[in-house]
């Protein structure tokens, strides 16, 4: 499902990946773990084409498809979900008329009808009891005002919606609850299908005892120093990242 | 050797041609005031920018153009031509205007309730003239305000509208200003006169549009006193033409307990100004000022406030946001003043700007003055590009981009034009916003 050959990529003329090879098959969901700084979040907005990105050798193929000559909306269109680190606030566009944007616009995309408001709804009230998400919160404008917890929930609540084939998510577990780790945590498991991947990306261990991944790399200075099965998740634990930092 | 009369000449010469056929030419303070008023408009000319209430408004290519005063308008339009902005169940009363005249033939005031009155300035001037001695001009200062100047020497008709102790205008009145541009440029000066008595309501949705091509001016001039407890909702729409200018100053005095609500939402013109100067003169006088503008292509425009809280227990907000594209100019100016003895005076002011291009601009300049110590006073000036960090979070959604721009700018003006307190102006005004922004997707497409 998705390729990733000698990516290299710069920000502001600094080289942040130096050679990412990466092979991800359908049903797989694979964990990106690493120290801080080490590139794990320029890899996840890469993906999802955020400006500002350079890549200046590689490729990256989706589906068979060069993935770096998509527009980020085309992207989506093809079922690539980023789950940002950072959800981004947007005063004035309640969360229901976005998300019902953002999901027409994919149907369209995708050569689906549109859903009108009553078949949005009747979706989305299906999705949103599981992760606790209120109507009310759905009333609020994107994001604003959100607790964290009710930002990572919001995430995984417009993936459930849109049903990406290839879910990316960054950092989905940072300033979460033990509780609102679950949540989260059992909302993604849940999206878990033979035809979908996913790529999970984190800091710490302790999400990855929720949400199991097949492989496990660590990234280090720009490189997969490491890859594996679950249990390397477990010996970083242990043993920290000391070793692929002073490794470099 | 003979060279074109300046712009100043040319309204002196307006007024010497026009006055013996004004409304009221034989009242005799009327007489007097105009003939002080084009004094006073003589003596400074048209506004530059040396002055500092037109700072960043220059009025430099109106003084290229040879103006000339409009005639009466007797036809050339149907009603059926000038459709309502408000839905038929609303609909109550409209004057329309044409060239700053009124159209009896197009207006429709309806039935009015008891303690209404409303006519054209002109009728009143003709009718009951003692009813208006002592009420016009006795806000502005005509020495200082050269545009208010100008339109109290040269005014040929307008409104006025009476609200008796406890009156209710339940219904919105709608006055529209058509614009029928001719051959020459025209000036039109209408003037508006609202004495709302103590306890009364109305609101009040106020356009001005252009028909047809060729530049304009429309200066405006209104007085509106608010007297106890009464409260008046005033929206005003400039849409004027491509070529128009747009000058407008309304003064505002508001009694105690008394509330005056504006909105102005500017799309249109090649230069808009509105100036609102406002009054707090009683305990509990509250007033907000809200705006919304979108500016394209060279339009100027400019929304200038000035907030007098001359009374302790004075209320005022401003929130104006606007959306710039192209090589347009903004400018918002707002003075707060604050006077000694008004205690526990609240003022808020905001102004918020979207830059969506390089050429475009805005000028603000807020100015507190605060002479009493007990006071809540704020303002706050922000001009900023388009939330890119949005636009990617949006696209990553699967939005298309040029939509997704969309929804950022329609959700920027919404916060300020949801603020609109009557239903049906709120209504109509997001359908011209959202108009607007559709024209401009589509211009963007092409």
């Amino acid at each position: 499902m998705l390729e990733i050959r000698n990516l290299r990529v710069t920000v502001d003329g600094k080289p942040i990946l130096k050679g990412i090879d990466l092979d991800i098959n359908a049903g797989e969901l694979h964990a990106i773990m690493g120290p801080n700084g080490s590139g794990k979040s320029t890899l996840a907005y890469v993906l999802a084409g955020r400006e500002g990105y350079e890549v200046t050798e590689g490729t990256v193929r989706y589906k068979g498809r060069d993935l770096l000559a998509m527009s980020t909306e085309e992207r989506a269109g093809e079922g690539l979900f980023l789950a940002f680190q950072y959800p981004v606030e947007i005063p004035g566009v309640s969360s229901t008329n976005f998300l019902k944007t953002a999901l027409n616009a994919v149907r369209k995309y995708r050569g689906e009808s549109e859903l009108d408001a009553m078949q949005f709804l009747k979706l989305v009230r299906q999705k949103t009891k599981a992760l606790g998400i209120t109507d009310e919160m759905l009333k609020r404008a994107v994001n604003v005002g959100f607790s964290g917890g009710e930002k990572k929930r919001n995430e995984v609540l417009q993936m459930a919606v849109l049903e990406p084939t290839l879910a990316v998510l960054d950092e989905t577990d940072s300033g979460l609850d033990i509780d609102a780790l679950r949540i989260v945590a059992d909302g993604v498991n849940a999206l878990r299908s033979p035809a979908r991947a996913m790529l999970v990306i984190t800091h710490y261990q302790r999400l990855l005892s929720h949400i199991v991944p097949d492989r496990v790399h660590v990234l280090a200075h720009g490189r997969i120093a490491r890859s594996g099965g679950k249990e390397l998740a477990l010996e970083l634990e242990a043993k920290g990242y000391a070793e692929f930092v002073e490794a470099a | 050797m003979t060279s074109e009369p300046n712009i100043s000449e040319r309204f002196v010469a307006h007024y010497e041609a026009q006055k013996a056929a004004l409304p009221g030419a034989g009242i005799g303070w009327l007489g007097a005031l105009r003939g002080t008023a084009l004094e006073g408009f003589a003596a400074k000319g048209l506004p530059t920018p040396k002055s500092e209430e037109w700072k960043y408004t220059s009025l430099a290519p109106l003084a290229r153009l040879a103006l000339v005063p409009a005639a009466a308008v007797k036809n050339g339009l149907s009603a059926a031509s000038l459709p309502w902005l408000l839905p038929a169940k609303t609909h109550g009363h409209r004057l329309v205007f044409v060239n700053g005249r009124l159209r009896p033939d197009l207006s429709a005031p309806g039935r009015l309730p008891e303690g209404v009155a409303l006519t054209s300035l002109a009728s009143a001037l003709a009718e009951e003239p003692e009813l208006l001695a002592g009420r016009l001009c006795s806000l502005g200062a005509l020495a200082e305000q050269p545009m208010l100047a100008l339109n109290t020497a040269l005014m040929a008709d307008g409104f006025v509208l009476r609200l008796a102790r406890e009156a209710a205008l339940e219904r919105p009145l709608e006055l529209l200003f058509v614009a029928l541009p001719g051959a020459e440029p025209v000036a039109y000066h209408p003037r508006g006169l609202i004495i709302a008595e103590a306890g009364s309501r109305a609101t009040i949705l106020e356009q001005h549009v252009g028909r047809g091509q060729g530049p304009y001016l429309a200066n405006v001039a209104s007085e509106i006193l608010i007297e106890e407890g009464a409260a008046l909702r005033h929206y005003k729409l400039m849409a004027e033409g491509d070529q128009a200018f747009h000058i407008a100053i309304a003064h505002v005095r508001v009694a105690a307990r008394g509330r005056y609500e504006s909105f102005v939402l500017a799309d249109g013109g090649r230069l808009a100004r509105n100036e609102i100067r406002v009054r707090l003169d009683g305990p509990g006088a509250a007033c907000a000022l809200d705006g919304a503008y979108m500016g394209r292509a060279r339009q100027h425009i400019d929304n200038t406030t000035f907030m007098d809280h001359a009374r302790p227990q004075t209320t005022s907000t401003e929130l104006y946001k606007g959306v710039l594209d192209g090589y347009a100019r903004g400018v918002f100016q707002g003075r707060i003043l604050v006077r000694p003895d008004a205690q526990k005076t609240d003022g808020r002011q905001t102004s918020r700007t979207l830059l969506l291009s390089e050429g475009a601009e805005i000028d603000t300049k807020p100015q507190l003055e605060i002479y009493a110590d007990d006071v809540k006073c704020s303002h706050g000036a922000v001009a900023g590009e388009l939330d890119e960090e949005a636009l990617f979070y949006i696209r990553s959604r699967g939005i298309p981009e040029e939509m997704g721009r969309h929804m950022l700018i329609a959700a920027f003006l919404g916060e300020v034009v949801e603020q609109i307190a009557s239903e049906p102006v709120r209504e109509a005004f997001q359908g011209i916003v959202a108009a607007a922004l559709a024209r401009k997707a589509g211009g963007a497409r092409e």
